[in-house]
């Protein structure tokens, strides 16, 4: 890898919300399905305060902030990104604001997002980074959205975005196969120039190499030790063939973080917070592989291999390739794969540094600080100590 | 299997047998399992069965994207083939696609047959006129699709590469044309009255998919049409009893013309 300039590693507080008190009345399907009788709006605006009062004291800790959206789900109650965002763009004066994000190829207006993504962007005064995703395959049926051309209307809606977000002289018009405009004309134009940074989260190699290839930031979600490397070696290798430098400002690895005074406590934590991983994945198999969704061949593998579709499955190993259960799996395991970073501050960071150097670099680290049932009291504790006793190691890494 | 080029598009077409012609659509899926139909209605017609664009081993161009395109390719395919007189047969998927031909033109057509179609809506908006198989287990959407489900569904890990990947491409290719709205065409029941050549519904007596009184429903809209059950079949009688269904079809091309 070619040595690059480094302004020190980025990290972002990530939470999804979770609406965890109806957790305990559900076992097979935690989306799509799940009646929304189980959610009490009282509790639910409680929770959706306590979550915000969290980000809001990430502008005082130094951790920017990351929000995402799913729907019809109790695992994330956060069904419009930009909602946490367009709060946090006034209560937060410091810290930058990434939604990762928008699925722009199951909302059916990409000016409506240009227009909500300017607005943040302005009233941040330029904070925003703003992503665009494809969307897990069950958020087809919510979104009622064709599974079998979604990754046309994704690049269609990519392009219209950014072409509405640049063009400051008035209407345009636009006659795409899934998107008509005779009048585009966004206001506010956004307070970056030429627009908020792209990000796109990325599980595969050909994905980032598409990434690569358009200079957009990828977030790599839940791909852990084993897998990790090639996708980020893939988007470095296709940035260089298009003429980019592979900086370590467009690569970013999530991972769920549990920190305390001792191993013990930044286990515990660790454990609660994994509460996510063990839910998230719980769905219907009707709704884990729409047709379409994926290749063909890829559909037509997994036929000869007599699965009726479950795409998303074992994806989770061990350094030593032992797939993990992901509703089982412990703390211990989840470390061991990558997933987690968890214990005293020194562990956290021997954790951190390792992955780092096994992965050849990245400039983001995507920190779910809070999941599950870990409480407001272990969550500030948790943000907290990582950016006093960790976030101050960081700029030590080149 | 023959490769006929129309409109650009190379559609594979099995086509076996001679006497009148016979125009099959498919349906959605299973489209390998209606051989068994097919040889038997050799014995008396010219088969013409085209596999759709994006079907089976049919390419599809992206601007192909309704079951509008496939009615006219259908009706660039009879005109290619000099089909005069033709009896249209369409099973669930292709009852639609067949619906939508015949109402753009019967210049080439004799007869209509559907078995289990899907493509018109009947009732409210809060009411489903056809199972959303999307949504459902799979195992339950293959009880409602045969009677007899566990000597139907094909042994997958025994097929070839190319045999499994048209299956995938079959299913990628009807959540394409028919995710919404869901398996119909809001405006195809205004457009029914077109449809004046003589009808045949026929409908599997069990069928979970769209029901029987569906069925009933849809040959009353039909000016000249007449419903007729099938016995221990479900969603695809033609494929769980491809000779009861040959011989209605075969009875129905030697009426009277009413």
């Amino acid at each position: 890898m070619t040595a690059t300039p480094n302004a020190g590693m980025q990290v972002w507080h990530f939470s999804e919300m979770a609406y965890h008190p109806a957790w305990e009345h559900l076992s097979d399907t935690y989306r799509v399905l799940v009646p929304n009788r189980l959610f009490d709006p009282k509790l639910g605006a409680d929770l959706y305060h306590r979550y915000l009062d969290e980000w809001a004291l990430c502008d005082e800790l130094g951790l920017n902030i990351m929000t995402n959206e799913h729907h019809a789900t109790v695992t994330c109650a956060d069904s419009v990104c930009t909602i946490p965002m367009a709060i946090l763009a006034r209560e937060t004066k410091k810290v930058r604001l990434l939604a990762l994000g928008m699925p722009i190829g199951n909302r059916n207006d990409p000016i409506r997002i240009a227009e909500e993504y300017s607005m943040i962007d302005v009233i941040s005064r330029g904070r925003l980074e703003m992503g665009f995703v494809k969307g897990v395959p069950f958020e087809i049926s919510p979104a009622n959205t064709n599974p079998a051309d979604l990754t046309e209307r994704f690049w269609e809606a990519h392009d219209l975005i950014l072409k509405a977000m640049t063009s400051h002289d008035g209407p345009f018009s636009w006659e795409g196969q899934h998107y008509q405009y005779r009048s585009v004309n966004v206001w506010p134009r956004p307070y970056q120039e030429p627009h908020p940074p792209v990000w796109t989260p990325v599980g595969s190699e050909g994905s980032a190499r598409e990434a690569a290839s358009r200079g957009i930031t990828i977030g790599v979600l839940n791909t852990g030790w084993v897998r990790t490397p090639a996708i980020f070696d893939a988007y470095r290798k296709s940035a260089r063939e298009a003429g980019r430098e592979p900086r370590r400002d467009k690569l970013a690895y999530m991972a769920l973080i549990g920190i305390g005074d001792t191993r013990e406590e930044g286990w515990r934590r660790a454990d609660q917070i994994l509460d996510y991983s063990r839910t998230s994945g719980v769905v219907a198999p009707q709704f884990m592989n729409p047709p379409g969704y994926i290749p063909a061949a890829a559909n037509a593998q997994m036929l000869k291999a007599g699965g009726a579709g479950q795409a998303r499955a074992t994806r989770i190993q061990t350094k030593d390739g032992r797939p993990l259960n992901a509703r089982t799996m412990g703390v211990e395991e989840a470390i061991d794969a990558g997933l987690v970073f968890a214990g005293t501050p020194d562990d956290v960071w021997a954790q951190l540094k390792a992955f780092y150097d096994h992965v050849g670099g990245f400039g983001h680290l995507l920190m779910m600080g809070q999941g599950g049932h870990i409480s407001h009291e272990d969550t500030v504790s948790n943000l907290t100590m990582f950016s006093r006793e960790v976030l101050p190691r960081l700029a030590a890494l080149g | 299997m023959e490769r006929i080029e129309l409109g650009g598009i190379a559609v594979d077409t099995f086509i076996a047998g001679s006497g009148p012609p016979l125009l099959f659509l498919h349906g959605g899926d299973y489209v390998a399992q209606n051989t068994p139909f097919y040889d038997r209605l050799a014995r008396q017609f010219r088969v013409i069965a085209p596999r759709m664009p994006g079907f089976g081993a049919t390419p599809r161009p992206g601007w192909f994207r309704t079951v509008g395109d496939i009615a006219y390719l259908c009706l660039d395919l009879m005109e290619r083939l000099d089909l005069n007189d033709a009896l249209l047969v369409g099973s669930s998927f292709g009852g639609w696609v067949a619906l939508e031909t015949a109402i753009r033109s019967q210049a080439r057509l004799g007869r209509l047959v559907l078995i289990d179609s899907l493509g018109v809506k009947f009732g409210g908006r809060e009411e489903r006129d056809i199972t959303d198989i999307h949504v459902l287990p799979a195992e339950e959407v293959l009880r409602r699709s045969f009677t007899d489900p566990a000597g139907m569904a094909p042994d997958y890990g025994a097929l070839d590469d190319n045999a499994l990947l048209a299956i995938a491409r079959d299913r990628e290719a009807t959540a394409l044309y028919g995710w919404k709205p869901y398996m119909h065409n809001p405006a195809l029941v205004h457009w029914l009255h077109r449809i004046t050549i003589p009808a045949l519904v026929l409908w599997g007596e069990q069928d979970g998919i769209v029901t029987p009184a569906y069925g009933e429903r849809l040959a009353a809209a039909l000016p000249h049409a007449r419903f007729k059950r099938i016995a221990g079949a479900a969603h695809y009688p033609q494929i769980e009893h491809p000779d009861a269904v040959a011989a209605a079809i075969e009875g129905f091309a030697q009426e009277a013309r009413p």
